[in-house]
């Protein structure tokens, strides 16, 4: 396998980091009213959409008010999931101060509460990213979603296990905070976790009152219909979320690494290891803002407090400055790179990988470092 | 499971209307309501305070005195507080503080704002305050207040736009029909500088325990001329050594009066607010203190960031990736200023967030944490 810290010299990641740095620079000085506007108008669309759809559900035995209504009430969700809710809780609007934009304060439509949340993802998952052992984001502790995680037949059903949590995604993520694996294995105690379940109960009893118990009773008869209405909506935005995120880290060609490999990291040493393990998804302007910008995993996991609406206006950038580096930018349109996850899904539930060891191609950037000196 | 349903409906309107609001709170969680009915009408907020704006006029060439009319959930203040007031400039919420000028008594809010040279909230509000506008507001804080009973002699020493919290307190008096004497002494640099001048010698002709006495500091005409000195308050108030006085204003006023009332030994009697703009940081070495009002805990500056100052005194905060990406260690700063080490952008304002990873404080800071 190609080190991580092979690809490019000290000097070259050393002014690749300057250059991403300055990079961030500029959009941080430039971040004014024009980006608050937006996030404040995507807050009142999605705002709107959830009391349309709601309402909608209340004329429900009417079908295609029904599926309206669901339609809505699926947009809705994953509007403040994706685009509000994961943005404004990587502090990408902290800055300007306004309590409802809080990354601490803001709290969003899904199981998992937003504090046990910030932990796992802003914290472990973008400071560890594709590090195997460390990013429990890789396979979710379910999954084997690298040649890396030792094979055990247990595998045999990764596919099973993976449409499972494509299904209850917001189940997975809700419970992924509970570290479970890490408490089989002995190195956590379940009492250290005491906050994180208590915080659990509160929230999820709170979300699913509103939506299978309130919701449904307050539309009397219709209760059944309201109850599967909110189902469906919960339901789309978890196969939603879970095929944006996952075709984020896990097509094949995006790399993942070993806690030895990223030890004592410097600043652009983190930046390429943000790049190599992450993958673009290519579309349109409303595809992006239904992903939450996730679409440009690249840009989000090299500055991910930076208001995710700046990230297709530095794509670009970053593409040019990842080509003069001669760095892999991993991108494709979406069912590219779904059917680049599912067959990693699929191959990954049988043994396979670190057994196998294949010849590695030299790194091209190493390579032509050697001919500049040579010439 | 957690789900909060009214237990049973409260007789009475008010209890209805409880259980309403809470059902509404549960069916619109995690957003809760204010969040939806401000799409409506920024003023029909039930938890947060706002204020909206329904008269502007211009005392002063460099002030504005605006009338507020409060949201629901203000529950008043006492003469002499302040209230936090927000507006957004450029997509960033700015916080300020500010005295009312208006009586207790009554539910609307007049504030008085100076314009101050660079100031990007006063200046903000100076230039664009329009009926209509919509302010966010807090509950109102500060002890520079009247006790209760009031005393029988009250002296009110103000200067310049530190007549705001005074010039309440005088008008608390006057509604509550205070019995006893009272003297507004007021320090301004010219006549055209008196804010509320017309209503306070309006104010004097009618209450007979009240003295007004204006003091120009640059031109002649006044009641008084010049600078505070010990003698005038011979002069205007020869009780005071039996009166509580309170006061407000710059800092050489604060300090001329504080020395004269130290000497005397009347400490005590002297209530002091003072509206001391954040003092420009200096580059270079570390200096001032740290404390960690959560903790208890207070260090000197040793220039690193908050997180390893912390730490280093024995403190063990959230924190997360150490490096400014993760937002763990975010707390509120209370007060003083500090210099974000990615940007090198210095936050001076009080009760704003910060990232502990990543801010090295300039001078006397005060986290809560």
């Amino acid at each position: 396998m190609t080190g991580l810290q092979d690809r490019l010299t000290p000097e070259q990641v050393e002014a690749f980091g300057r250059e991403m740095d300055e990079l961030r620079q500029r959009i941080v000085a430039d971040l004014g009213k024009e980006d608050v506007d937006y996030i404040q108008n995507l807050i009142r669309t999605q705002r709107a959409l959830e009391v349309v759809g709601r309402g909608l559900l209340f004329a429900g035995f009417f079908p295609p008010a029904w599926i309206a209504g669901v339609g809505a009430l699926s947009l809705s969700k994953i509007l403040d999931n994706m685009e509000i809710g994961h943005n404004v809780m990587h502090g990408q609007y902290d800055w300007t101060r306004i309590p409802e934009l809080s990354s601490q304060r803001f709290e969003w439509d899904t199981l998992a509460p937003a504090e046990n949340w910030r932990h796992s993802h802003n914290y472990v998952h973008h400071t560890y990213t594709n590090v195997l052992d460390k990013d429990r984001d890789i396979g979710y502790g379910i999954l084997r979603m690298d040649e890396g995680q030792k094979w055990h037949p247990y595998y045999l059903g990764n596919p099973v296990y993976a449409t499972l949590l494509a299904i209850f995604f917001q189940w997975g993520v809700m419970l992924h905070d509970l570290e479970v694996e890490k408490v089989l294995k002995g190195e956590r105690k379940v009492s250290e976790l005491k906050e994180v379940r208590a915080r659990i109960l509160r929230k999820a009893g709170r979300q699913l009152g509103k939506d299978y118990l309130l919701f449904p009773a307050l539309t009397g008869p219709l209760a059944p219909l309201t109850f599967l209405g909110n189902a469906t909506a919960n339901l789309t935005r978890n196969l939603w979320a879970f095929a944006i995120i996952f075709c984020g880290h896990f097509p094949a060609d995006v790399e993942s690494f070993t806690e030895e490999e990223t030890e004592n990291e410097t600043r652009g040493q983190w930046y390429l290891r943000q790049i190599l393990g992450s993958a673009n998804i290519e579309g349109g302007k409303l595809f992006h803002i239904l992903s939450g910008n996730l679409s440009h995993q690249i840009e989000h996991h090299l500055f991910p407090d930076i208001p995710a609406r700046r990230y297709p206006e530095i794509a670009g950038e970053v593409r040019a400055i990842c080509a003069k580096y001669g760095l892999p930018y991993h991108a494709g349109p979406l069912r590219k790179q779904l059917a680049s996850v599912a067959k990693k899904i699929v191959k990954l539930a049988l043994p396979g990988g670190r057994s196998e060891p294949s010849p590695e191609p030299e790194p091209a950037t190493v390579k032509r470092e050697r001919e500049l000196t040579a010439a | 499971m957690a789900v909060q349903v009214p237990r049973r409906l409260r007789r009475g309107a008010r209890g209805r209307a409880r259980s309403l609001a809470s059902l509404a709170e549960a069916l619109l969680t995690p957003h809760g309501m204010d969040r939806y009915l401000e799409l409506l009408d920024p003023m029909l907020v039930r938890r947060e305070i706002r204020g909206v704006v329904t008269a502007v006029r211009r005392q002063t060439a460099d002030t504005v005195t605006l009338t507020v009319r409060p949201s629901r959930a203000w529950r008043g203040f006492s003469a002499g507080q302040y209230v936090r007031v927000s507006v957004d400039i450029d997509g960033v919420r700015r916080t300020r503080c500010y005295s009312p000028t208006c009586s207790e008594h009554g539910g609307q809010l007049e504030l008085t704002v100076k314009a101050q040279e660079n100031g990007l909230v006063s200046g903000h509000l100076h230039r664009h305050a329009a009926p209509g506008m919509v302010l966010g507001l807090s509950q109102p804080a500060g002890e520079f207040t009247l006790p209760a009973p009031r005393p029988r002699r009250v002296l009110l020493i103000s200067g310049g736009s530190g007549i705001t919290p005074v010039l309440s307190m005088l008008r608390t008096l006057v509604d509550e029909g205070h019995r006893g004497e009272v003297v507004f002494l007021h320090y301004a640099n010219t006549a055209a500088d008196v804010l509320y001048g017309a209503e306070l010698t309006e104010l004097a002709q009618r209450h007979p325990g009240l003295r007004v006495v204006l003091a120009y500091t640059h031109e002649r005409g006044g009641d008084l001329h010049g600078f505070f000195e010990p003698a005038q308050l011979r002069e205007v108030a020869p009780w005071y050594r039996e009166a509580q006085t309170y006061l407000c204003g710059p800092l050489p006023l604060l300090d001329s009066v504080r020395a004269t009332f130290g000497s005397e030994g009347l400490s005590e009697q002297l209530h002091t607010e003072e509206f001391t703009p954040p003092p420009v940081p200096a580059d270079g070495a570390a200096h001032g203190q740290v404390r960690f009002t959560h903790s208890g805990r207070e260090i000197a500056n040793s220039g690193k960031p908050l997180l390893e100052q912390a730490e280093d005194a024995g403190l063990r905060p959230e924190h997360g990736c150490r490096m400014g990406i993760c937002f763990s260690c975010t707390k509120v700063k209370t007060s003083g200023c500090v210099r974000n080490a990615r940007t090198g952008e210095l936050s001076p304002e009080d009760n704003v967030e910060i990232q502990l990873c990543i801010s090295v404080p300039v001078g006397d800071v005060e986290i809560n944490a």
